[in-house]
């Protein structure tokens, strides 16, 4: 009989080693699909993973896709440390959208320097009023996080949708649901003049080293970090229980707002109702993948980016379906939960029926127990 | 830095290939919904198919599916162009301010977008006048509810969607006097589950003929489960539902494709905003129900014919909107660019439009 049986002490090498373990993994596996498929492995996965970043356009377009992805994630990151499961980062991303957009539209005529730093406000204080609310539900009602952030964004996309179609609606658009474009005052400076980079992938950088050292070098992070390992000890130590969900909350709503900002003012130039493909959904992916580490999830991001990249060029290159980015995506994260979970727990072969796992700890198999 | 040296000698050696390719015309499609959505994207596709089949190996295409109407829009297009195709077409609304931006880049290209309103002198419009095809479904709806209550399963109020509600009501209404038509918007083109539970809200209020405007084959499927009748949108839907199959609504877009990429071979090609519908071919009407009467068969069959033959406009005068304010005067048919910013309900609808 097979069982799983709790590990001792998780390894350290291998929680970091498991994301790397988990790449080669999907790249085997990958080979594999393409020689199923009779198409030349090394060409798919040339097409796949090198050729997207082969210029400079590339990288630039790398770097774009990486940015909402990144701001969220670093958002998250406060979050899940204090084993706050807030799934809303969608919800925050679009509200942080309209409201950029709502400001935006206000100075269409106006050419100020002053234009873009308002707009971007506007974004990081609609996406974090947009996460008080399930703060709120949380603090003083006990409301389950994970449901509430679930519904608030799917409220969020009705609102989105509520704006482009009425009040944010362009004039002079045959009412066809999306916003008139923006002034060039109220879009981002490019990065890299000539690609569609903008400075909106510094404002993601510079968020996940913040988180970073929000971990490593400050009290709040400390006490969010115990207030996720157990809260009855960050009780009986008097931290601010409240306070700190509150931080984490804004922090999260704050981040995924700017990158709702960052779209519509970057890339778009508009408020359109497919603002995100579910960058706060990819997002949670990013986090995990990165092991709530700053450098882990800006690599995550980046990871994630490029498969996205990657699947385009296979469509346009050889004529392989969309399906291929899913495919990749999920053999990634499976792998990812397959490592984790063999860290964790080793495979025993027992020749009568093994004892349960003790209860306590198979609730934390594999994502929530890697912080331990 | 020995990968960023790996890293430029594959870009040396994938880069030249793809510039060399030149001697078919390469023709790039951007599609927002699977080519398997069995419409909209779907019926392209197929129109990209016809062009392999028309030129042979005159052509060489390529597609890239369900494109983000967001950021990602503009890379693909971008990527595309980049990829050495002569002729681009982006295949839904949202693709319209991204094509823009990246046909002014590629100015010796040729960019067609489908359902838009921006051109430019390499950029062209095209759409197929849909409104004569479900002129067509509201007469055959008309004729065929018990219950004189239509449903209208809609994804969004631009004035494309309004024009075809209109064309609905406008031709149930001539043919049976007390039919109503109920709208649900579910604002998507594409979602299988959302447009199940719109036909089934629809049903439960008594609708009898489920009229869709979105791509996918659920509500033909629910309307079969529950024995009522629906039409098909964009593609044949016949086999979805073969008892509740009134009719499709077919998007025939080959002969426009064809025509196009001819016109570009031959450098007659110029930007304009072109309209096609039961005349040109570009509108279809398949796979008519058996199950209904020679009479209404005959009915079907000359409302086809009719605006076939341009004898019948379905938006001819007198029109009123639901204020009772008079739009289309009598005996006037009204213009493309009327029907292009088409903002009202007709006379008689009793659900307000969303604002």
């Amino acid at each position: 009989m097979l069982s799983l049986e709790r590990r001792g002490v998780d390894s350290r090498l291998m929680r970091y080693g498991s994301p790397v373990l988990a790449l080669v993994l999907t790249v085997v596996t990958g080979f594999l699909v393409f020689l199923l498929l009779d198409r030349d492995p090394v060409e798919g996965l040339r097409y796949f993973f090198i050729t997207p970043i082969s210029d400079r356009h590339g990288w630039a377009e790398l770097g774009l896709k990486m940015a909402p992805l990144l701001l969220c994630a670093a958002g998250l990151t406060v979050c899940y440390r204090a084993k706050l499961w807030n799934i809303g980062a969608e919800g925050h991303f679009l509200m942080g959208a309209v409201g950029a957009s709502i400001v935006a539209l206000q100075f269409s005529e106006s050419t100020g320097f002053w234009v873009l730093p308002l707009v971007l406000l506007g974004g990081v204080v609609c996406g974090a009023l947009w996460s008080m609310i399930a703060a709120l539900l949380k603090t003083h009602f006990h409301c389950n996080e994970i449901l509430t952030t679930i519904m608030l964004n799917y409220i969020a996309l009705n609102l989105l949708l509520f704006a482009v179609h009425g009040p944010l609606k362009d004039p002079f658009g045959f009412s066809f649901p999306q916003s008139a474009m923006f002034a060039d005052s109220a879009l981002l400076p490019m990065l890299i003049p000539g690609t569609r980079l903008h400075i909106g992938l510094l404002f993601a950088l510079l968020a996940a080293v913040a988180v970073g050292v929000i971990f490593s070098r400050t009290f709040i992070g400390f006490q969010l970090k115990v207030l996720g390992e157990d809260p009855q000890a960050a009780a009986f130590a008097g931290f601010p229980q409240k306070r700190l969900v509150w931080f984490a909350f804004l922090v999260a709503g704050g981040l995924a707002g700017l990158a709702g900002a960052s779209e519509v003012t970057g890339p778009i130039g508009q408020l359109v109702p497919q603002v995100s493909p579910g960058y706060g959904y990819t997002a949670i992916i990013v986090v995990f993948l990165g092991r709530m580490q700053a450098v882990g999830i800006i690599l995550g991001s980046a990871l994630l980016a490029l498969t996205f990249l990657g699947g385009e060029m296979m469509q346009i290159a050889m004529n392989l379906p969309k399906a291929m980015t899913g495919l990749f995506q999920g053999l990634l994260l499976f792998y990812l939960l397959t490592c984790d979970a063999f860290i964790h727990y080793r495979l025993r072969w027992n020749a009568k029926a093994a004892k349960p796992v003790a209860p306590a700890s198979a609730a934390n198999t594999t994502l929530a127990g890697q912080e331990r | 830095m020995r990968l960023f040296k790996k890293l430029a000698l594959v870009a040396a050696l994938v880069l030249p290939m793809q510039a060399f390719a030149e001697d078919p015309m390469k023709v790039g499609f951007v599609y927002v919904g699977p080519v398997g959505d069995h419409g909209w994207s779907y019926q392209h596709d197929q129109g990209r198919l016809a062009l392999e089949e028309h030129f042979g190996d005159k052509v060489q295409t390529t597609y890239v599916e369900n494109v983000s109407e967001g950021a990602d829009a503009e890379r693909t297009i971008r990527k595309l162009a980049q990829a050495g195709n002569d002729i681009i077409f982006t295949t839904s609304f949202g693709f319209m301010n991204p094509t823009a931006r990246v046909a002014k880049e590629y100015p010796d290209k040729t960019f067609l977008h489908a359902t838009g309103y921006k051109r430019s002198e390499n950029m062209g419009t095209y759409l197929s006048t849909t409104y004569e095809g479900r002129y067509v479904s509201g007469t055959a709806a008309g004729m065929v509810t018990k219950t004189n209550k239509l449903g209208f399963i809609a994804s969004f109020p631009i004035p494309e969607v309004i024009r075809d509600i209109n064309a609905t009501f406008l031709a149930a209404r001539k043919i049976n006097p007390d039919v109503e038509l109920k709208v649900v918007w579910v604002s998507t083109w594409f979602d299988p589950a959302k447009e199940a539970d719109a036909a089934n809200t629809l049903m439960d209020q008594g609708v009898d003929v489920i009229i869709q405007h979105t791509d996918s084959p659920a509500a033909m499927l629910a309307a079969e489960k529950r024995g009522i009748w629906a039409v098909g949108q964009a593609s044949d839907m016949s086999r979805f539902g073969p008892e509740a199959h009134l009719l499709s609504v077919v998007d025939d877009w080959a002969p426009y494709y064809i025509q196009t990429v001819q016109q570009v071979m031959d450098g007659t090609w110029k930007s304009e905003d072109y309209w096609g519908g039961i005349h040109e071919g570009d509108i279809k009407i398949a796979s008519i129900s058996d199950r209904l009467t020679d009479e209404q068969r005959k009915k079907i069959d000359d409302t086809i014919e009719a605006i076939g033959n341009g004898s019948l406009h379905p938006f001819t005068g007198p029109l009123k909107d639901q204020s009772g304010k008079l739009r289309v005067p009598e005996g006037k048919d009204m213009t493309k660019e009327e029907l292009a910013g088409m903002n009202w309900y007709v006379e008689g609808m009793t659900s307000t439009l969303p604002k």
